[in-house]
């Protein structure tokens, strides 16, 4: 984009969490190389939510382009957490839809999805929930091309609802301390069972059981990153090079893996409980750990790396 | 349209489906070969056991290498709400759910869906959601959140929502705005012999993913189609 100054970009200095979509794609490629496909210029705009007094957004909430990443052409797709909390709506999906299935004909060496969602947009719910059954579908056809599809989540309005079913569907996961993944979120869970069920305003349970660093000790996140843009570059390009075949193989194999995870662990209440059966020698320390430290852990439980996805 | 009788449609001469703890497993003598059969019954949420329980029997169908045909029937809750399936990453056991079911399809197993009750949000996209094509049967209601809930969120009174959802199909709940979306494809005819309907949709499968052209003939989803279009286009252009 013309007119984002170098400044802005620095990807050492740029926090994920506090960057826009647009900004975190610019730094993330090689400088210079981000072209956006249907940008805001072209301002395709929900057609829905002017029924319910909602404003709109140019880009209704997501960037889609192609970059180099170390000199590669990847695509890439941006979620924007900060308008309609990066929520699926019909135009925000679609485009998205669309990036996957362009990779089919390009052959991209990757496609980055970067995730800030809190799923399903409401005022355009049906459309939102279609596109992510879309969106995982081509995902599976993308992957079973031979293109790995990589997901980068660290925002501000996590990766929930349909959000986390495509995360799970992606060959490799990056996540950073910020980083929420999951399906039902608190307030939903305490919504519908109870406070007793889940207290969403108690932020500890919320980062012990969706955050960051859960995810990366069972394996449910391939990567652990510091929160700068230029953590998630490096942690993209590693997992880019080591993505799993979409295949029988791998699919039998994380069926195994899940059912172990439920057999081991599926009496546990806490977080902490499966990081202490995990072997990690003291879990209280876990949410306060910095990077290093944490790397260090998660380096000696075998379940945090696999083949399995 | 009950589970009992859907079955008793589709496998005149008997089969070997069970339900337990609202899991639907196992399959039947169908056309000239066999109908694998999973899903869920009974108004169920899907949780990470009950993910893994279908995912398996997927699994094992694809393994065996038939190439018959799976027929995902549902009748759910949403995803189970829950800390223990929070916990336990429910997000990765309904997503491998979904994969399983689309490596089915990739494998030369035509894999259909049929909602004949209830489904939701994540257990949705996971189930019926996740196969090449979803009939549903009248009476079937699908949706992605009920307007009370919907009315809370978005912080818009019920009985505007209640209003609005009579003209606008892309939000509202409900199995005709699920047709007009293009989520669902076909709404079969409870009066004809089921065994035969689901026949013909195996035998007119088609390669690719038709649902937002559908979306945009029923006006349910207007622009999507083009939308996704257009990016292919400016992606196509070195």
């Amino acid at each position: 984009m013309a007119g984002v100054r170098p400044a802005s970009t620095d990807p050492d200095a740029l926090s994920w969490y506090e960057a826009t979509a647009r900004q975190r794609v610019v730094a993330l490629a090689d400088p210079g190389t981000f072209q956006e496909f249907l940008p805001p210029t072209e301002r395709r705009m929900s057609p829905h939510l002017p029924l319910f007094d909602l404003p709109r957004a140019f880009d209704d909430g997501i960037v889609v382009g192609r970059a180099a990443l170390d000199g590669k052409t990847v695509l890439v797709a941006a979620q924007e957490g900060r308008f309609m909390g990066g929520a699926f709506g019909e135009i925000h999906g679609a485009k998205l839809v669309g990036l996957l299935r362009a990779a089919l004909a390009l052959k991209p060496a990757a496609v980055l999805i970067l995730f800030d969602t809190g799923g399903v947009r409401l005022q355009e719910a049906n459309a939102g929930e279609t596109a992510i059954a879309e969106t995982m579908r081509a995902i599976v056809d993308v992957r079973a091309a031979g293109i790995p599809v990589i997901g980068l989540i660290g925002g501000r309005a996590g990766c929930y609802g349909g959000g986390g079913l495509i995360a799970g569907t992606c060959s490799r996961l990056a996540v950073s301390e910020g980083g929420r993944i999951s399906v039902s979120g608190p307030e939903v869970i305490e919504t519908n069972k109870g406070a007793e069920e889940f207290d969403s305003r108690d932020r500890a349970l919320v980062w012990r059981t969706m955050g960051g660093k859960h995810r990366r000790l069972i394996g449910g996140a391939d990567a652990f990153c510091a929160g700068s843009v230029s953590a998630f570059r490096k942690a993209a390009l590693d997992l880019i090079g080591r993505a799993p075949a979409f295949d029988l193989a791998t699919l039998e194999a994380e069926q195994a893996r899940l059912e172990t995870r439920l057999a081991r662990f599926g009496d546990c209440r806490d977080a902490t409980d499966i990081w202490a059966r995990l072997g990690v020698n003291d879990p209280e320390a876990v949410p306060a750990m910095d990077t290093r430290a944490f790397d260090e852990t998660v380096s000696r439980v075998r379940e945090a790396d696999h083949e399995a996805r | 349209m009950r589970l009992a009788e859907i079955l008793a449609g589709l496998f005149p001469q008997g089969h070997s489906v069970t339900v337990r703890d609202g899991l639907v497993t196992g399959g039947g003598r169908f056309a000239d070969g066999t109908l694998h059969v999973v899903g869920v019954d009974g108004d169920t949420p899907l949780g990470v056991d009950g993910a893994l329980v279908l995912s398996r029997a997927v699994l094992d169908a694809v393994r065996a290498g038939d190439r018959a045909p799976i027929l995902v029937v549902v009748d759910s809750d949403s995803q189970r709400m829950s800390r223990r399936d929070e916990l336990l990453g429910l997000n990765e056991c309904l997503a491998h759910l979904a994969k399983a079911l689309l490596l089915a399809d990739r494998s030369g197993h035509p894999t259909i869906g049929l909602i004949y009750g209830h489904s939701a949000a994540g257990a949705f996209i996971a189930t019926a959601l996740a196969t090449r094509i979803l009939a549903a049967l009248p009476g079937a209601n699908p949706s992605v959140m009920d307007l009370p809930s919907v009315a809370k969120v978005t912080k818009l009174p019920l009985d505007k929502l209640q209003e609005m959802a009579k003209s606008t199909p892309v939000f509202a709940p409900g199995l005709d705005n699920m047709v007009a979306t293009g989520a669902v494809h076909v709404v079969l005819d409870p009066g004809k012999p089921l065994d035969g309907q689901i026949r013909d949709l195996i035998a007119n499968l088609k390669p690719g993913d038709d649902r937002d052209r559908l979306g945009e003939e029923r006006g349910g989803r207007p622009v999507a189609r083009g939308i996704g279009a257009a990016v292919i286009a400016q992606a196509g252009r070195g």
